[in-house]
C-alpha cells in the first residue's frame, strides 16, 4: 500500500516532527520507496512461528527493593534548556 | 626511534611496562597526529588534556612500583556515542550539541578504569544512523585512503562509526571504540583496513551509549590486529546490573586464548551470501580467505540460510520502530536543544525542537518507524518482521549444526565516494546487506581486512560465530591475519 501526503503529515505529527509542506511532499516518494521494499516481508511463512523477543536467552532479574540513586537533582537539571527553581521549565501548558 | 604512533595496542602496553618509552610520550605522539590530521574531521571534540592525564597516572603508577591497569599508557579514541562524564556527547547531532553528561557509560568507565586515556570524541553518522558518515551534522569525516587512479576523489570511511575507522587507519588513535546496530563497526573497518568486532548482543553494557536500536545495539572494539581487539573487548565486557540485557557471564581471557590454529573447526560458507550481481573482487577475495581458513587447519562446508534476503527489509523495520521510541526523548524539556517559536505551546515546542535538532535521516528513520508501528500497521510490520526475525535467528541456528563459524565478505563492495549514494536511502541501505543478519540473530561477528582490490582499497571478511563464542572468531580472524599479511596503508595526503 502507499501512503499519501495526507498520510505523512500524520505521520510526522504523530513523530512530533513539524514540515513543511514542501518537506512532506519530499517524503511521499522517499517513504514509499521504502516501505514498498520492507512490504516483501509479507510473502514470508510465518506460520506457527512466534515473534522474536529476545535475541539471547536471558532471564529478567529482580533487584532488591531499595533506593540506590537519589540526591542528584542539579546533575538531572544541568543540561535543561530551561529550569527553574529546580524544576524544569515549559511554556505554559494550560490555557 | 620506533615512530610511536605506528604501534599496535599490545605493543604500546608492553613497551610502557617494560620502560621503552613513557605513556606520556605515547599520549604527545598521537595526540598530535590528531592536532595535525583535522582535514579527515574525524573528531568532534578533541581532548588531549585527558590522554596526558590518564598518561600521567600511568606513568606515576609505574614509578611508584604499583599494579598497572590492563590499559595503562594506552590512548584511545571514544566513539561520541559513548557519555562520557564531563566532556560533550553529542551523538552527531544538533540536537545533543552541548550536551554534557554527567556520568559515564560504563563501557568508557570500564576503559578509564583499566588506565587507558581519551584522546577525543570520535565522529559518526548522527545517531548512528547511516553507513557512510555522511548524515553527521558536525560534516563528513573523510577515510585516509584514496583510489590508486591519482584522483583525490574523497572517499567514505563507513558508517556509523567512521571517525573510528579513519582515525584508526590514520594513525590518530591505535584503537577505538565503536558501536554496531547493523554493521556500524564492521564496514567501517572493512572500507579503512582494519578490524573490529561486535560482540554476542549483551556482552557489553549499553548503559550510557545514547540508543538508536536496543535489541540491536553493541559495543565493541575498534583496532589494527586481532590481539588489540580481543585485548580491548575484554575490558569493555561484563556484566552490568545498569542494562536489563547485559549479559551476566563471566568474561573469558581472549587475548590469552588466540589460537591460528584451526584444526577441529568446520568454517559454514553460506551461498545465500553469493548472489549472481556479487563484485568479483570481493567474490575473490573471499575465496582467498576460504583458502586461508583451510590452510589453517579448518574444514569448510556449505550452509545455506534461507532467509538471508529479508534480514535487510526486517532490520528497516525493527531498527527504525526501535529508533522512533528511544529518540522519543528528545522533547526540547530535560537536555538538548529547545527550538521555541514566538507564542509556541508545548506541543508546537516539541515538533519546533526535533524538527531543528534531527537530520534529514533521522527523521526519515523516526518516521518510517512511527508509521510501522501506528495503530492499523503493526501487525502487519512490526510483529510480521519479529517474526521473520525469529527465521532469520533460526536459519543460524541450523546452519550452526553443521559448522563453528562462517566466512563472508563484510561489505559488497570497497570504500564509495562521499557523495556517491547519499540520494538514494535504499541504496545505502544495501550496503549492510551481509553484516544485518547476524546483528538480527546478536551473533558476535569480526572484520578483518584481506588485501586491497584493484583500485588501492582495502577490502574485508567477516567472520561469524556462535553465540558467546567470541573466541572462535577472535582465532580466525587471526588465522587470516596471519595469511592476508595486510600492512598497507593510506600514503599521508592531510
Amino acid at each position: 500500500m502507499s501512503i499519501d501526503l495526507q498520510t505523512v503529515k500524520k505521520i510526522a505529527s504523530l513523530s512530533r516532527i513539524s514540515v513543511t509542506d514542501a518537506e512532506a511532499e519530499a517524503m511521499v516518494p522517499e517513504l514509499n520507496n521504502i516501505l514498498g521494499w520492507v512490504e516483501q516481508l509479507g510473502e514470508v511463512d510465518v506460520t506457527g512461528v512466534e515473534p522474536m523477543t529476545a535475541v539471547i536467552p536471558n532471564h529478567q532479574r529482580l533487584r532488591q527493593d531499595v533506593v540506590t540513586d537519589g540526591n542528584v537533582r542539579d546533575k538531572v537539571l544541568a543540561n535543561a534548556p530551561q529550569a527553574e527553581h529546580g524544576f524544569f521549565a515549559v511554556p505554559k501548558v494550560i490555557e | 626511534m620506533t615512530n610511536l604512533t605506528d604501534l599496535t595496542v599490545a605493543e604500546i602496553r608492553d613497551g610502557f611496562r617494560t620502560g621503552d618509552f613513557s605513556a606520556r610520550e605515547v599520549a604527545s605522539a598521537f595526540n598530535a597526529n590528531v592536532a595535525a590530521a583535522r582535514a579527515l574531521n574525524a573528531f568532534i571534540v578533541e581532548t588531549p588534556d585527558k590522554a596526558l592525564e590518564a598518561a600521567d597516572a600511568a606513568d606515576k603508577a609505574k614509578a611508584a612500583g604499583e599494579t598497572l591497569g590492563a590499559l595503562a599508557g594506552v590512548p584511545i579514541g571514544m566513539k561520541d556515542l559513548f557519555c562520557t562524564e564531563g566532556t560533550q556527547t553529542t551523538a552527531a547531532s544538533h540536537m545533543l550539541e552541548g550536551f554534557v553528561p554527567t556520568y559515564e557509560s560504563t563501557v568508557s568507565g570500564k576503559l578509564w578504569a583499566a588506565g587507558a586515556g581519551m584522546l577525543g570524541k570520535l565522529n559518526l553518522d548522527q545517531f548512528a544512523m547511516g553507513s557512510s558518515n555522511e548524515t553527521s551534522y558536525y560534516g563528513n569525516v573523510i577515510s585516509p585512503w584514496r583510489r590508486n587512479d591519482g584522483g583525490n576523489a574523497a572517499l567514505a570511511p563507513g558508517g556509523s562509526s567512521g571517525g573510528s575507522s579513519s582515525a584508526i587507519a590514520a594513525r590518530l588513535c591505535p584503537a577505538a571504540t565503536g558501536t554496531d546496530t547493523g554493521g556500524s563497526i564492521r564496514q567501517p573497518a572493512a572500507f579503512t583496513g582494519i578490524s573490529g568486532i561486535k560482540p554476542t548482543y549483551g556482552r557489553c553494557s549499553r548503559w550510557g551509549i545514547v540508543a538508536f536500536a536496543s535489541s540491536l545495539d553493541q559495543a565493541g572494539p575498534m583496532a589494527r590486529t586481532v590481539r588489540d581487539n580481543a585485548i580491548l573487548l575484554e575490558t569493555m565486557a561484563g556484566f552490568d546490573p545498569k542494562d536489563s540485557t547485559s549479559l551476566d557471564l563471566a568474561v573469558p581471557q581472549w587475548e590469552a586464548g588466540l589460537s591460528s590454529d584451526l584444526r577441529g573447526k568446520t568454517v559454514g560458507i553460506p551461498k545465500e551470501y553469493r548472489p549472481g550481481g556479487l563484485n568479483a573482487e570481493i567474490s575473490a577475495m573471499w575465496d582467498r580467505g576460504i583458502a586461508w581458513l583451510k590452510d589453517a587447519g579448518a574444514e569448510v562446508v556449505e550452509v545455506s540460510l534461507p532467509h538471508t534476503k529479508y534480514a535487510l527489509p526486517t532490520y528497516y523495520i525493527i531498527a527504525p520502530a526501535e529508533a522512533s521510541s528511544n529518540l522519543a526523548r528528545y522533547d526540547g524539556v530535560r537536555y538538548g536543544q529547545r527550538d521555541l517559536p514566538d507564542g509556541a505551546g508545548l506541543q508546537d515546542m516539541y515538533a519546533a525542537t526535533r524538527a531543528a535538532g534531527f537530520g534529514p535521516e533521522v527523521k526519515r528513520r523516526i518516521m518510517i518507524g512511527t508509521y510501522v508501528l501506528s495503530a492499523g500497521f503493526y501487525d502487519a510490520y512490526y510483529t510480521q518482521a519479529q517474526k521473520v526475525r525469529a527465521l532469520i535467528a533460526r536459519d543460524f541456528d541450523q546452519a550452526f549444526e553443521k559448522c563453528d563459524l562462517l566466512l563472508t565478505p563484510t561489505a559488497p563492495s570497497a570504500a564509495f565516494a562521499l557523495g556517491q549514494k547519499q540520494d538514494d536511502p535504499l541504496a545505502m541501505y544495501l550496503n549492510d546487506v551481509f553484516t544485518v543478519p547476524a546483528s538480527l540473530a546478536g551473533l558476535p561477528a569480526m572484520a578483518v581486512p584481506g588485501g586491497l582490490d584493484g583500485q588501492g582499497l582495502p577490502i574485508g571478511l567477516q567472520i561469524i560465530g556462535k553465540a558467546l563464542d567470541e573466541q572462535t572468531v577472535l582465532n580466525a580472524g587471526l588465522a587470516i591475519e596471519e595469511r592476508a599479511g595486510f600492512t598497507a596503508r593510506a600514503d599521508k595526503w592531510w
